[in-house]
């Protein structure tokens, strides 16, 4: 069986500054990036034929949750291209699965991926959402949130909360195992220039956090911020002779094999779509659990790393608790480095594109600060989404 | 939460949800239900996922669930909309993957807690009746 992805790499990545309060303009970012990553490369904006987001945002939308359109991008950077989607399929990774389909099957040759969040901007979470959620309240919902938003649960934060509950329940995880995640990442953010939350994280501070939905406090919820990642992925045999040593793309998943159209209905809740892409991801390379270096998974919510970790073999099924207890484990030091970057709980949510962007550079040796030394990275798996999205994605030296 | 509430977000009706927001005036929730093999079905889907029979049609159930999941939101999301408040997923007894998201407003915070039983009563908003639940 021939997997197409082994023969495509990232061979590009860029990333825009990243910001807490409104300071640029959300789309100037994501340019930003689309141009860091093509210069990166050793490409010029003719070279890219190919280009991915998900989501896209509107032709003219500039800031909010998606702030850059690929017409919009395609625009200002002039690029002709033969292949563009927006489509879903394996959430913050679905560019990426695109952009391999696409280029196997003969459509280009370099594909520029993109995600731009100007949240900040725009806001679509908190307290400068609260108009927002308000005027909702007059307009029927649709759509998978038909059957949450009546019950006052706007927020995937309520959502998730649920998951957490009953898996947290029925295996004894406990929030003092859990704090291992955003006090372990705090840590890794003092080392990025970039993250928005540098400053070292406390049990105490964790355990005494403003509570948001039980048991995620404020800690447990990502950081809405403005930024954008791009990254390229490109043909092998003619990324060879580019400027960086290709990142292989070992193998992806995103596979749905239950009810993808509610956060709910699975037969495994709380298992979720990231379960299915896991294991799809797993039967397509010869690759295992152990060998992996270092890990960049998705962290909108600590819970929702914690089901990955176990989705990904990488620990037992209700063993993340135990797995990450005390943070060794996931340190920068540790057997299974975790979001070296901060993690969008501390970096920002940069919404999963970002940790991608970060396992390229944990593979190329180019983190700085946070470079991976006790051993050499030659595997590192990114993880993205959650509820019924989910894609995932192994990647290796050459 | 009972009292003068307010505004819940309330769902478009339509010909594929209408049985389960609009379906319970006789008191009974009504969930889709595959003639040929008795798989419960939720929401709506256009054939059954188990033996693709076209045969579905909604059926009243007991009423009957269990909490497998909840939260205590404190987050001021909904203006208006006084916190603490708990949302949860129950479980339907007729077949576990038939869960609902709701509120337990006559369940005091405390004592909600993951496998307790709970059954089904309604909150009227003009067309639509909104399923809560109450201890069993």
């Amino acid at each position: 069986m021939r997997y197409a992805e082994k023969e495509m790499c990232v061979s590009g990545i860029g990333q825009s500054a990243i910001y807490r309060k409104p300071t640029e303009w959300p789309f100037k970012l994501a340019l930003d990036a689309c141009e860091e990553a093509i210069a990166d490369a050793g490409l010029r904006p003719e070279d890219i034929d190919g280009a991915s987001c998900w989501p896209s945002g509107e032709v003219g939308q500039s800031t909010g949750f998606a702030s850059a359109s690929i017409a919009d991008v395609a625009a200002s950077l002039g690029l002709k291209l033969n292949w563009h989607s927006a489509g879903d399929m394996a959430a913050q990774l679905s560019p990426i699965v695109n952009a391999v389909g696409a280029i196997a099957a003969g459509m280009c040759n370099h594909v520029l991926c993109w995600r731009a969040m100007g949240e900040r901007w725009t806001p679509s979470y908190g307290v400068a959402a609260q108009k927002m959620m308000a005027g909702r309240a007059a307009i029927p919902v649709e759509g998978f949130r038909e059957f949450l938003a009546p019950y006052y649960a706007p927020s995937a934060a309520i959502w998730f909360a649920c998951h957490a509950s009953t898996h947290m329940t029925r295996y004894g995880i406990t929030r003092e195992q859990m704090a291992a995640i955003p006090i372990t990442l705090r840590r890794h953010a003092g080392l990025n220039p970039k993250a928005i939350y540098r400053e070292p994280l406390t049990m105490d501070e964790y355990m005494n956090g403003r509570m948001v939905c039980t048991p995620f406090t404020i800690y447990d919820c990502d950081v809405p911020c403005d930024g954008a990642t791009a990254v390229i992925v490109s043909r092998l045999d003619v990324a060879r002779d580019l400027r960086q040593k290709p990142v292989i793309i070992e193998a992806l998943g995103c596979g749905e094999y239950d009810r993808m159209d509610t956060w709910l209905g699975r037969s495994d809740y709380p298992h979720m779509a990231m379960h299915d892409a896991a294991k799809m991801m797993w039967s397509r390379t010869d690759l295992k659990p152990k060998d992996i270096d270092t890990g960049h998974i998705y962290d909108g919510f600590t819970f929702l790393t914690m089901s990955w970790l176990e989705a990904l073999g990488i620990c037992g099924e209700g063993e993340s608790g135990a797995f990450i207890e005390g943070g060794q484990r996931i340190a920068l030091d540790g057997d299974l480095p975790l979001n070296t970057n901060g993690g969008q709980l501390s970096e920002g949510r940069m919404h999963g594109l970002s940790h991608l962007y970060e396992a390229v550079l944990q593979l190329r040796g180019q983190a700085g600060a946070r470079q991976v030394t006790h051993k050499t990275p030659k595997v590192s798996v990114v993880g993205n989404g959650g509820g019924s999205l989910g894609g995932a994605a192994l990647l290796r030296t050459e | 939460m009972e009292g003068n509430l307010p505004p819940r977000q309330l769902p478009y009706v339509n010909e594929m949800n209408e049985h389960f927001w609009s379906g319970s005036s006789d008191g009974r929730l009504r969930i889709l239900r595959c003639a040929a093999c008795g798989t419960w079905i939720h929401p709506y889907a256009g054939r059954c996922p188990k033996c693709r029979s076209a045969d579905i049609a909604p059926q009243p159930v007991s009423g009957h669930a269990k909490v497998v999941g909840f939260t205590v939101n404190h987050q001021p999301w909904v203006p208006g909309v006084p916190t603490p408040y708990v949302v949860a997923i129950v479980e339907l007894e007729e077949q576990s993957n038939i869960r609902l998201m709701t509120n337990l407003p006559r369940i005091a915070i405390e004592d909600v807690q993951v496998g307790m039983k709970v059954k089904v009563y309604f909150e009227q908003h003009g067309d639509i009746r909104l399923p809560l639940f109450e201890a069993a």
